[in-house]
């Protein structure tokens, strides 16, 4: 501890001291070209892979099956009449299979549910049909980004209220919409099926970037408010202690909202394949870490950029910008 | 600070939260007692196993679902849901306009039929009947359009007069191969209806709805009596009308026993198929008419239940069906509560590690946290029928994160006043007030996103935002009632206000009196030197540059 710990202090003096706005045109080139990269890759890859409850069709469960092999799914679902597309098959919980296909009718769920149990060799309790219709997809992703829009605008206000400003606002969304872009587009880059659950991942991380943003400017916003004409640092020299200082806590709290995230993750990959837990976690791990990043370095060196020019920070610091004395830790 | 205020604050504080946990725990024993409740909230199906299935309505392009209606669909669906035997089914609205069937086990296809089924009864008077348009290519028969050619208001619903150049072109162009696509169980009751029966063999006119099945008091299936009181094979469905129904229907076939040819007839139309158009014998004042058609046993049974719950007040489609088995349901639960587990102990683990015994606090906050989150949901789960989902066990482990996320917030401001200098206690105090606000600003726009998504969101993710809603408000009221005096208490303690290495509040380590460059002073031993004045000392030994900053501190302290 006490290594990290001196570390800390060292950052609250201002012994150490990172230049995160000074090097703001690195960090935004960085996060820039990793929006641009998620969303390039994605549009090349011909888009996202959207689930089945997006899409619409039906979804076979075989529990238990004698054997653990995909083909004998496919080649069941391709010797039944009518269903002509490849379906999708993958292994789930480690000990069942998912098979899914384009909506079936009555009739042939029921054929193929039984066609199914006898190719795995399971008793037909065992197979469960569901089948969802393309409208609810639609259903729940009109109803996000509703959401979306009202949390935005809602949340802009509280903010701007908050901190009377609303350039902090603005900051603040530019570094939500960094993480929101860089979380949808691994799943594009990877080519992961967006279900239902990871809307609900991109959703949560509206509230946590945005969390992690409010703590590190509730510090930036006690920082310069004690400055005036007289401080002896410039706006920016301010904002970048204010950074330095709720840096360690920073690192603190993502690792620990991180840590039961990726457990969440690991658990829900090892054990569960596919499914809620694993989508959930798995934007929300990627959502977390990014939201880290840009509350530190986008969102706080981009608020500098909005606000240095004002005249009033313009005065600050000049005072004592000629003769400063190099010994200090202030820089 | 005077000793005994910091104990009594902490002990208000404390007494508060004894107090909301003794309202909880009340709530549900209450609950438990009357046997309505459990002290284990109730899971959903993903978690216990089951099947799903969500209604959508079906309406016109420009008609909306009102709230009443809907409301009157649940109830209606529900009591059809019982009355097929199905324990512990339990239905819902989604979204404003969607109802959620949940039912333990697998349905058949009788009972999907049997809870998706509009059953909107409806009796009009036979205007036309026509055979069914024969398949595409052959010849239509020519219709002759209607004698005098009504430019004159219909009469009564008999009145031929409702057929308008329209309803003829409609009537001539109807294919009955696709008359689910026409909306014609949507149809408006006031208006004429073209369409055709349900074995889709004969096509037809008919006059607006002059009874519909909403007066129906009763009905049974039985087999029909034959003319002279035999026996036949043939179901129908025996009808009871309520005194308007009856009103209504002795009306009916009292004008329809005058006319002749197909007018003498009434249709019986359910769901916008005509399910038979009986010739008007005699006059039915008794308000009990029997139906039959092409009935077998149990479509008759389903029939009467339907009628006798009710029609739904609109139409609904399946939209989506889902079954889970309970073994997959229950391996879910498991991975859930094991990665919350995971979770957790990784959690405390990296807290000891940066906060020593510090760590200890967040330890004990989390627990207090997770218990009264515990309680809070098991308490909802009681009394507004909440159910636990596995997006929900989600929410909840990652309320682990955000919620330890506020000891750090506070933990990291004590660490900031005693690099300052200050004491222990009154670096608490101070902490407190500037770590309490962000905290607030924080869980307020967390708090402001699981609401926006509760409210507006459907399904599986409300659950998932009404958890981490819950975790959002909890998190605000241990932080406030329990690890704020927590922190008050163990302050006053001589392990942490002297500052002991494992405390992990060494002003030392913290380099409270930090001299520079990798030059530290001897520590400030407050257990020796007064407490009040270890301020002070601090103050006399610091360079010009940290009284700067000491000043700093103290004029915004003074703003506040």
């Amino acid at each position: 501890m006490s290594r990290f710990t001196k570390f800390g202090n060292a950052l609250y003096t201002g012994e150490r001291s990172f230049d995160f706005v000074g090097n703001r045109l690195r960090w935004y080139v960085i996060g820039g070209a990793l929006v641009i990269l998620a969303v390039a890759i994605t549009l090349l890859r011909g888009g996202f892979t959207f689930g089945i409850e997006f899409s619409g069709g039906s979804e076979f469960r075989v529990s238990n099956p004698a054997s653990i092999v995909e083909q004998t799914a496919i080649d069941t679902v391709q010797l039944e009449a009518g269903v002509e597309s490849n379906p999708r098959v993958s292994i789930v919980g480690g000990d069942s299979v998912r098979v899914q296909t384009e909506q079936l009718t009555d009739a042939q769920t029921t054929l193929l549910r039984q066609d199914l149990a006898d190719a795995y060799d399971v008793p037909l309790e065992n197979v469960t049909a569901s089948f969802i219709g393309a409208t609810w997809g639609q259903d729940i992703t009109r109803q996000a980004l509703i959401g979306l829009g009202v949390f935005l605008v809602l949340v802009s206000i509280v903010m701007a209220l908050y901190f009377r400003t609303w350039k902090m606002s603005l900051a603040a969304l530019t570094a939500l919409a960094h993480d929101l872009l860089i979380t949808a587009g691994i799943y594009g880059v990877l080519g992961y099926e967006i279900t239902p659950a990871a809307v609900i991942g991109f959703l949560t991380i509206l509230g946590y970037s945005l969390y992690d943003t409010v703590v590190v400017f509730d510090k930036v916003r006690e920082n310069t408010n004690q400055d005036g004409e007289e401080s002896s640092r410039t706006f920016a020299e301010s904002v970048n202690l204010a950074v330095n200082q709720t840096l360690v806590r920073s690192i603190n709290t993502s690792v620990v909202a991180v840590l039961p995230v990726g457990s969440i993750l690991f658990i829900g990959s090892l054990l569960l394949g596919a499914g809620t837990l694993r989508d959930i976690a798995l934007a929300l791990f990627i959502g977390m870490l990014a939201g880290t990043y840009s509350s530190i370095f986008i969102a706080a060196p981009m608020y500098v950029h909005l606000r240095e020019n004002e005249p009033e920070n313009l005065k600050q610091g000049r005072k004592a910008r000629e003769p400063r004395p190099t010994s200090g830790a202030v820089r | 600070m005077a000793r005994t205020s910091v104990v009594r604050s902490a002990m208000t504080r404390f007494i508060w939260l004894g107090v909301l946990f003794a309202l909880l725990i009340g709530g549900n024993a209450i609950a438990v007692f009357q046997g309505t409740g459990s002290w284990v909230p109730k899971l959903a199906l993903d978690l216990q196993g089951g099947t799903q299935i969500v209604l959508a309505p079906q309406v016109a392009e420009n008609q909306n679902v009102t709230d009443e209606q809907l409301t009157q669909a649940v109830s209606i669906i529900r009591q059809r849901v019982d009355a097929g035997g199905v324990a512990e089914a339990e239905v819902t609205t989604q979204g404003g306009s969607n109802i959620v069937v949940s039912i333990p086990g697998t349905p058949d296809a009788a009972t999907l039929e049997r809870i998706r089924s509009s059953a909107k009864l409806e009796f009009r008077a036979v205007l036309r009947i026509g055979p069914a348009l024969l398949p595409e290519g052959s010849l239509v028969e020519p219709v002759v359009p209607a004698e005098n050619a009504p430019e004159t208001t219909p009469e009564n619903p008999s009145d031929l007069a409702w057929i308008t150049p329209e309803i003829e072109t409609a009537y001539n162009e109807l294919s009955c191969e696709a008359l689910d696509e026409l909306g014609a169980n949507v149809a408006d009751p006031t208006m004429p209806l073209v369409t055709c029966s349900d074995d889709r063999a004969s096509k037809f006119i008919l006059g607006p709805v002059e009874v519909d099945g909403g007066t129906i008091s009763d009905a049974i299936s039985g087999l029909v009596p034959g003319p002279q009181g035999t026996v036949t094979n043939e179901w129908g469905v025996f009808l009871e009308f309520d005194s308007v129904g009856t009103e209504a229907f002795r009306t009916v076939t009292e004008r329809l026993i005058l006319l002749q040819g197909v007018q003498n007839q009434f249709a019986i139309v359910l769901d916008g198929n005509v399910i038979s158009a009986p010739r008007t014998l005699g006059a039915i004042t008794d308000g009990k008419p029997q139906i039959s058609g092409s009935f077998e046993q149990e479509s008759a049974t389903t029939l009467a239940d339907q009628l006798k719950f009710g029609a739904l007040p609109i139409g609904f489609a399946v939209q989506s069906s889902e079954t889970i088995t309970a073994t997959l349901g229950l391996s879910q639960l498991q991975s859930g509560l094991l990665a919350g587990a995971i979770g957790l102990v990784l959690v405390v683990l990296y807290s000891l590690v940066q906060y020593r015994m510090l760590g200890m606090v967040t330890v004990f906050s989390l627990t207090t946290a997770f218990t009264l989150s515990y309680f809070v949901i098991t308490y909802l789960s009681n009394t507004q029928g909440y159910r636990l989902s596995l997006a929900g066990v989600a929410g909840l482990i990652v309320a682990i994160g955000i919620t330890a996320d506020s000891f750090i917030v506070f933990f990291e401001r004590i660490r900031d006043e005693l690099r300052d200098g200050r004491n222990l206690e009154s670096s608490i105090v101070g902490a407190w007030k500037r770590a309490f606000r962000t905290i607030l600003a924080s869980d307020a726009v967390g708090f402001l996103a699981a609401a926006v998504l509760f409210i507006l969101a459907v399904g599986n993710v409300r659950g998932f935002a009404f958890t981490l809603g819950i975790t959002t408000i909890v998190d605000l009221i241990v932080v406030a009632l329990f690890t704020r005096p927590l922190m008050g208490v163990l302050g006053r303690t001589s392990f942490f206000s002297s500052g002991n290495p494992l405390s992990g509040l060494d002003p030392k380590a913290l380099g409270a009196v930090y001299r520079g460059r990798a030059r530290f002073m001897e520590p400030v031993n407050a257990g020796v030197i007064a407490k009040k004045r270890s301020a002070g000392e601090a103050k006399r030994r610091q360079t010009i540059a940290e009284r700067k900053a000491q000043e700093e501190s103290a004029s915004m302290e003074g703003k506040k």
